[in-house]
């Protein structure tokens, strides 16, 4: 509980934005990579308490967010089969395919429930030998291990009737994409804390020194991130590109290596589509040859899907940072919580569900109801 | 595409977010249009010889059946006395329906029925009529649904009502935050926290007593913030009266195992259900003896001001954060959702 309070302290919090303030002789651009953070920036006012000092574009880092719709449509798919109990992180049961979610899917008779582990879906699976048990394994570096774990364990154990569908996608791929892109704007990064806890930081080391960008390894609470952004603030007006940590309660350099280890025996880098971005070479985690019976996909025999997003939905210029959610003309009009045409007006990492749900009184969409 | 035009029911709409309002909007409100059930209040003010009368009505579906701090029954009878309390009406009577589950275990039962009882005469109340109705395995969620029905006097010159609130007046809450509903998840779940939640299931009477003879008319809303918690609650007040409301994220009460098990899941407790919390809107000039008359009693102990009624941002709730910024407190779409990383 210490780290909750001492990490939100508004003391401490005020002292730092007001260094950002000073240290900060122009504006400057940061970006933040996940999702989580973005919130806590939404959430508490961040933004607004920071004013022009810096800018932050909120980057791809929702993995609910940049999962392809044809993932979510074999999600479904897999769902609606009577001999399938389907089994997900609640955060996924909203975000729509291309016809309806998991929501619908389950009132419709599908069997879908919500796991808090993977482990838990493998348990299922244990209990329910008549019904095949699918886990949806989405997310970044921060799960791989968990669902790697599952894998390994159900192959241990021989648990023949439990398989995961993956749509698992890593981190530094998606920073070079949007450093390579030519209208690319973002001048420091603050990186993702918990996909570090995992990794460690040594591969954002090439990246910082070839894009000559400096990289923060920061928290979710409010003064990691503030901490973070001053950091970075502080490297650019010195004209720095390193990589640092600020999340040091949680991260060190390598990472937390048996967690990696068992990632790299589950999983191989394969090329991997995002959601509103599009493809990124070895981007995402598929399971290696020897775990294929674990793969759901093929036990399933689901092929390509070929689908469409819907034409109003902006997420890829979000998720890539271009625009903020604001900007977008379906934003709080044609798109929702209730009803939203994309996957960041759903999930708890969407930059603009954060907008949405905290920050309508300063962007001024949809504020006074009717 | 709007995705909740769907032909279906789904969980969400039994959350107490936007997707119940518009259940209740579209499908049931137009075909039983009447003044009385168009305000929406937590009980119904209805004519009968000799006066008026408040009646309510709940129905509990909870699972699992027991859980730390209480049970299924408990709810039952706090549920719908509390109704009743919220609209300033003192409980008199209780009808109750229950549906029982081929192979509820009798055990189970008579310790719901237990509680109820002992529920039921500590509010002085009677449970004056009843019906029971038995389904086949499998039809009754998790082996019991109970409906409640109350029936309670009106004091002259208590109407507490949500459109009641004013500009100026002060939010206090009776008690600590979101312990029911997490003390649900948690049972439901079997997440092993190390403290366990308990529930706060309670009748609010005797708060409610405290209120009314120590300010009185100067308390204009009374609200249980039950499914959707605290924010539904305020947000259905906001936009019934008209007004805005501005919340002080440092005066929330929440403990402490509460507030750990949410952010481990990733929840905001300003969204999970509360079953012994009151949450009152108060001219300003009573606030204080509101505070202190809630403060005297063992319920309303941790009783505190968390906010206040402006004219800015009519309908909308909106959240001072810790760190002096603001964020806006909306309605959810349904039901909160544990987060993924």
């Amino acid at each position: 509980m210490k780290y909750l309070s001492e990490y939100r302290d508004p003391a401490v919090a005020r002292a730092l934005i007001q260094r950002i303030k000073t240290s900060a002789t122009r504006p400057w651009t940061l970006m933040e990579v996940c999702g989580g953070q973005t919130h806590t920036i939404v959430r508490q006012g961040l933004d607004e308490l920071l004013g022009d000092a810096v800018e932050m574009i909120h980057g791809p880092g929702c993995p609910v967010c940049v999962t392809p719709l044809e993932q979510i449509d074999k999600a479904l798919a897999l769902a609606a089969r009577p001999d399938v109990i389907f089994t997900s992180f609640g955060d996924m049961l909203r975000v729509p395919g291309s016809e309806c979610d998991l929501q619908q899917i389950r009132s419709r008779g599908g069997t879908v429930r919500v796991v808090y582990s993977p482990l838990d879906a493998l348990e299922l699976a244990t209990r329910n030998p008549d019904k095949q048990v699918v886990f949806f394994a989405v997310g970044f570096e921060t799960t791989a291990p968990a669902n790697a774990m599952a894998v390994w364990r159900a192959k241990e154990l021989g648990v023949g009737n439990f398989s995961v569908l993956v749509s698992h996608v890593t981190v530094p791929p998606a920073m070079t994409a949007i450093l390579d892109a030519p209208d690319n704007r973002v001048q420091g990064f603050l990186a993702a804390g918990h996909v570090c806890t995992v990794m460690g930081w040594k591969e954002y080391e090439p990246i910082a020194a070839r894009y000559k960008v400096p990289i923060i390894v920061t928290g979710f609470e409010p003064v990691d991130i503030l901490e973070g952004m001053l950091l970075c603030v502080l490297q650019l007006e010195q004209g720095r590109h390193e990589v640092e940590n600020q999340y040091v309660r949680s991260v060190r350099r390598e990472g937390t290596r048996p967690a990696r280890e068992l990632v790299e025996r589950v999983f191989t880098l394969v090329d991997r589509k995002w959601r509103g971005i599009g493809e990124i070479p070895r981007s995402g985690l598929a399971l290696r040859a020897e775990f294929a019976d674990f793969d759901a996909e093929l036990r399933f025999g689901l092929g390509d899907m070929h689908v469409s997003e819907p034409a109003e939905c902006m997420a890829g210029d979000v998720l890539r940072g271009k625009i903020k959610p604001h900007q977008c003309p379906a934003f709080g009009t044609l798109c929702t919580p209730e009803r939203p045409l994309g996957a960041p007006m759903v999930s708890s990492e969407g930059a603009c569900a954060a907008y949405y749900n905290y920050g309508r009184l300063r962007t001024g969409a949809g504020a006074a109801r009717a | 595409m709007p995705l909740s035009d769907t032909l279906r029911v789904q969980l969400g709409h039994g959350s107490g977010g936007k997707l119940s309002a518009q259940l209740l909007r579209d499908r049931f409100l137009p075909r039983f249009d009447n003044p009385i059930l168009a305000r929406l209040t937590d009980a119904a003010v209805v004519s009968v010889a000799g006066g008026e009368v408040a009646i309510s009505t709940d129905t509990f579906v909870v699972s699992p059946l027991e859980f730390p701090g209480g049970n299924i029954g408990a709810l039952a009878v706090h549920g719908t006395l509390n109704d009743l309390a919220m609209m300033g009406a003192r409980p008199r009577h209780l009808a109750a329906g229950f549906v029982l589950e081929e192979g509820l275990g009798f055990d189970l039962l008579d310790r719901i029925i237990a509680t109820m009882a002992d529920a039921v005469r500590e509010a002085g109340v009677a449970l004056v009529t009843g019906d029971t109705k038995v389904v086949e395995r499998g039809k009754a969620g998790d082996g019991l649904f109970i409906t409640t029905t109350g029936i309670g006097d009106l004091e002259p010159g208590f109407r507490p009502s949500p459109d009641r609130a004013a500009v100026g007046d002060l939010v206090l809450v009776s008690g600590p935050i979101a312990r029911h509903g997490m003390a649900i998840m948690a049972a439901r779940e079997g997440l092993g926290f190390e403290t366990t939640i308990e529930s706060d299931t309670a009748c609010l009477v005797p708060l409610v007593e405290r209120l009314r003879e120590r300010v009185g008319e100067s308390v204009h809303v009374l609200r249980d913030p039950t499914r959707g918690g605290l924010a539904s609650a305020l947000n259905e007040i906001a936009q019934v009266a008209g007004v805005g409301v501005v919340l002080d994220e440092r005066a929330l009460p929440v403990p402490g195992p509460v507030f750990a098990a949410c952010e481990i899941l990733g929840l905001d407790p300003l969204y999970v259900a509360n079953e012994g919390v009151l949450v009152a809107l108060v001219d300003a000039k009573a606030a204080e003896a509101a505070l202190g008359a809630l403060q005297g009693h063992p319920l309303g102990a941790e009783a505190a001001l968390v906010g206040k009624v402006v004219r800015d941002h009519p309908r909308m709730v909106v959240m001072r954060t810790g760190l002096g910024g603001s964020r806006v407190v909306d309605l959810l779409p349904g039901d909160q959702l544990p987060r993924i990383c």
